[in-house]
């Protein structure tokens, strides 16, 4: 078996490794995306007067909560980084174990909230507000779920002394899940 | 070398949970934005105002420490903030080229017949949802 790379992995035009390189293409479609879907929902907001009754419905405490937690998620992550750095691959993958707590927890606190608000009524189709705060906050938990999956897979690398790069990568990708929630926090549970 | 090491990752460290708190006060102040706005209004600046620059001016530093201390922006490429911002960039664009079908619902040749009439039934429940709360209210007192 060959203990060469493939190509792809190595080479680069940038001076950015490819995986890298990658990853912060992932982030820039990925800006159009969350982008389009936050500028279609605030363009809605502004020309619909009636949604500001509907916004005051939500819950800044949960909010504010979760905000709380990706930022705590997003220090972990960081450190994973850090230690990934320094090639100590045991504690870069606790690190990453601690962000995916994080991540779970996160969930579970939207999963109660979601919860209380749909019996109350509020649900997907009751109003165009309610479309676009499940489809936004729907949309940001499922790359928290995806972001939580890879990271495992990452860590249990780690814990090995393997592919510590990877760790800065899926840091990359987590940092940005949190960026988006900070935009979101703002958008459905401050400004009512 | 290991002691320097060591006070080296300390400082890393360190450095990272500093910007973490920093994080943490301004989450703290976007959540009582809105609650001291009311207090704080004077002259042209109204409550609002106040809100959507504790919100949303808030949101942008916070986003601006992570990308450039978590995601380590300061020190990479500049190549990678030239792709973001064209991404930024067209997601301005989508905006501007939408927004004025969508905010206005009348223009000079055309007409949203649907979301006027949205709008219109939307604030009217609203009001009559309101205005029988209050007078449930007033029953309420009576009754005391």
């Amino acid at each position: 078996m060959s203990t060469t790379r493939p190509i792809a992995t190595t080479r680069s035009a940038t001076g950015i490794p490819t995986g890298k390189l990658a990853v912060w293409w992932v982030i820039g479609s990925e800006i159009v995306i969350f982008g389009g879907l936050l500028a279609s929902y605030i363009m809605h907001r502004l020309g619909h007067p009636e949604w500001a009754e509907y916004a005051s419905h939500t819950n800044t405490w949960f909010g504010g909560a979760n905000t709380f937690v990706l930022l705590t998620s997003s220090l972990f992550a960081v450190l994973a980084h850090h230690a990934a750095e320094h090639g100590d691959g045991k504690k870069a993958a606790k690190w990453l174990l601690g962000t995916c707590a994080g991540g779970l927890v996160f969930l579970c606190i939207k999963a109660v909230e979601w919860t209380g608000e749909i019996q109350h009524g509020y649900t997907i189709t009751a109003n165009g507000f309610w479309h676009f705060y499940y489809t936004a906050a729907g949309l940001h938990a499922l790359h928290v779920i995806a972001g939580c999956i890879i990271m495992l897979i990452i860590a249990r690398d780690a814990w090995k002394g393997k592919e510590l790069q990877r760790v800065e990568l899926i840091g990359i990708y987590w940092h940005f899940v949190d960026i988006i929630w900070i935009f979101l926090f703002p958008l459905l549970y401050i400004a009512k | 070398m290991a002691e320097h090491q060591d006070h080296a990752d300390d400082h890393g460290q360190a450095f990272y949970v500093k910007i973490w708190a920093i994080l943490l006060v301004l989450l703290i102040l976007s959540i009582l934005g809105p609650i001291v706005a009311p207090h704080m209004a004077f002259g042209f600046l109204e409550a609002w105002m106040i809100t959507m620059m504790t919100a949303f001016g808030i949101a942008v530093v916070k986003a601006y420490l992570v990308a450039a201390n978590f995601m380590h922006l300061n020190v990479e490429k500049k190549y990678i903030s030239y792709l973001l911002a064209t991404m930024l960039m067209l997601m301005l664009l989508f905006f501007a080229g939408t927004a004025p079908d969508v905010m206005e619902h009348k223009g000079q040749n055309w007409e949203n017949v649907a979301a006027e009439a949205e709008i219109e039934r939307a604030l009217e429940a609203q009001g009559a949802a309101d205005a029988h709360g209050e007078h449930a209210e007033g029953h309420e007192d009576a009754a005391h």
